[in-house]
């Protein structure tokens, strides 16, 4: 309590532990995060605004690489977006057998190592896999190719959707569903003009999770994309590339535009949860 | 940015049984799609690990486990689990009393800066420990005068592990804490206890289900990780190899049965972290069930 006084940005509480707690975390957090985030930053200054401009923006092997990165997270949050909708729609609105298991492993890709996840999808859409021997007649190239990144980036955003769109439905007021209906508005009409509306927030943010994931995923891409250069190389695979070269003023350039997609996504999802809370107040 | 959602209480209650639904057919057309869509991105890539982990036998499964690379990758991992997940549950339970206990300004701001790693790339998440103590990083040239190795050595890997596992504790934690509010802890103190004593015996013993599942996800994601702890790791094989970068190693060398048998051990964990996250769940929405309970037979 004696340190709540000196705290002056601090509302008076007689709960003891705020000074200890907060240094702790303060300190910690600046250890461990902050300074280490700085430091990357701070790496800039050794390049002229031309050395950065060009290994970081103009470089074509680099501009490849962000096209591969933002287009195959783009479009597995799309398809997260379409099917995670129809899951999360599916577990909270109808029964079926095993729904309670089926549930729990949508949590998977957070609890599953992304190495892990990753050889198994090249295992299983590779020339001679479960799946892929059944597309290779088709002339459907998935492993080594960008079809297959698109499907590791869809595997690991797969819960941002479902999770964030749960509660959403789960809160929905049957009345006003009943309320659309009972004015002569059809299933589909209710949906599109009643249920997507109310949703569309929670939609929203659980894409936008997706995505800013997918954009920073490694590891189960690594082992799927074949990493060729200009075809199937993903952003943070060439800043590895660049360190292994010693490169590291390569490196930082891509790691800082990569860190203001990152902060631009973040302030874009607080935005959109602050939104979806207001809608539901 | 959650790279978690947090416990969900009293969820999964379908309030819907009555009123206006689909038809029959839509229902289980969008079932099927579902069910279809997560058989090929879940079911299908975890029956295919543990399908080639066992398919050349058992014996060969723990042949590829006891192998002295991959014991060495098992300790090493087990290490970095050991100091990273221990410090980062302090820190959680730290940054959440603070948070949810108390009313500051800059709220919003620490606890959007204490999901940052969650939002940034793990390979950025190694990149910026090389930059720091790499040879020609800030503090490259003092480290090797003194001989101090952390990059391409243990030290590396546990702090890019931890820098990775940063927010899961307290990501659990915050909104649980916050729901809960601060009643029992100041009867606590009314009643004449002193700050230690509240937290074990009042505080403590409320978030133990979240802290638990909390601790278990963090776990899982320290010892699972793979993009940051190959950037500071320098694959040296027997020494800075973890389980994850073992794993890139036997499929890299098209041994494809002993890679899936090290994958099967970190399949199995994902496995308990998924069960330990329903029992927490069911333990909560119990809790809470019999809470709401309570409070009506009493005003009844």
């Amino acid at each position: 309590m004696t340190t709540a006084s000196r705290f002056r940005f601090k509302q008076h509480s007689v709960l003891p532990g705020f000074g200890l707690t907060m240094g702790f975390t303060i300190f910690y957090m600046a250890t461990l995060v902050l300074i280490p985030l700085g430091g990357l930053v701070l790496f800039t200054t050794r390049m002229s605004f031309a050395d950065f401009w060009n290994s970081a923006v103009t470089d074509p092997r680099v501009l490849a690489a962000y096209k591969v990165s933002f287009g195959a997270s783009l479009i597995g949050a799309v398809l997260n977006g379409v099917f995670g909708f129809i899951v999360a729609w599916v577990l909270v609105r109808y029964t079926f057998p095993g729904k309670r298991v089926v549930d729990a492993i949508v949590d998977l890709p957070f609890a599953l190592p992304t190495a892990v996840s990753g050889i198994a999808l090249t295992t299983l859409y590779a020339h001679t896999g479960w799946v892929g021997r059944w597309l290779e007649p088709l002339g459907i190239k998935v492993a080594y190719a960008f079809p297959g990144i698109v499907i590791a980036l869809t595997l690991i955003g797969l819960p941002f959707v479902v999770r964030t769109l749960q509660p959403a439905l789960e809160d929905l007021e049957i009345e006003i569903e009943e309320a659309s209906a009972s004015l002569g508005a059809s299933r589909w009409q209710t949906f599109r003009r009643v249920l997507l509306p109310t949703v569309l927030p929670a939609l929203l943010t659980g894409f936008a999770l997706a995505f800013a994931r997918a954009v920073g995923e490694f590891g189960s891409v690594y082992f799927i994309a074949g990493n060729m250069p200009y075809k199937t190389e993903i952003a943070p695979l060439l800043i590895l590339i660049r360190l292994e070269q010693f490169d590291y003023l390569g490196a930082t350039a891509i790691g800082v535009v990569m860190l203001v997609v990152s902060f631009v996504m973040l302030l874009v999802i607080n935005l959109l949860q602050w939104w979806s809370r207001r809608y539901q107040a | 940015m959650a790279g978690t959602v947090a416990i969900r209480v009293g969820g999964g209650r379908n309030r819907h049984t009555s009123g206006k639904t689909e038809s029959a057919f839509v229902r289980w057309t969008l079932i099927s799609l579902a069910l279809g869509f997560l058989a090929f991105f879940l079911f299908l890539p975890l029956i295919l690990v543990f399908t080639y982990a066992f398919g050349q036998g058992v014996k060969t499964y723990f042949a590829a486990l006891t192998e002295p690379d991959a014991l060495s990758a098992i300790r090493l991992t087990l290490i970095t689990a050991a100091i990273a997940v221990p410090l980062n549950t302090v820190f959680g339970v730290a940054a959440s009393w603070a948070i949810a206990k108390f009313e500051f300004k800059g709220k919003n701001i620490l606890i959007t800066l204490i999901d940052l790693p969650f939002a940034i790339s793990p390979i950025i998440a190694g990149l910026i420990f090389v930059l720091l103590f790499g040879a020609r990083g800030w503090f490259g040239p003092w480290l090797v005068e003194n001989d101090i190795r952390i990059i391409f050595a243990t030290p590396g890997i546990v702090l890019a592990t931890m820098f990775v596992t940063f927010p899961f504790v307290a990501r659990e934690l915050i909104p649980l804490m916050q729901a809960q509010g601060n009643e029992e802890e100041l009867s606590a103190l009314t009643l004449g206890s002193n700050g230690w004593q509240m937290f074990w015996r009042v505080t403590l013993p409320n978030i133990k289900w979240g802290l638990l599942y909390g601790v278990i996800l963090c776990n899982a994601r320290a010892m699972g990780e793979f993009g940051a702890v190959s950037v500071v790791s320098g694959h040296i094989r027997g020494l800075t190899n973890t389980m994850p970068l073992h794993i890139e190693v036997l499929y890299n060398d098209y041994r494809f049965t002993a890679s899936f048998a090290v994958a099967s051990l970190l399949a199995f964990l994902a496995f308990i972290t998924l069960i330990v996250k329903s029992l927490v769940e069911w333990n909560v929405s119990r809790e809470h069930m019999l809470a709401v309970r309570e409070s009506e037979s009493e005003q009844s």
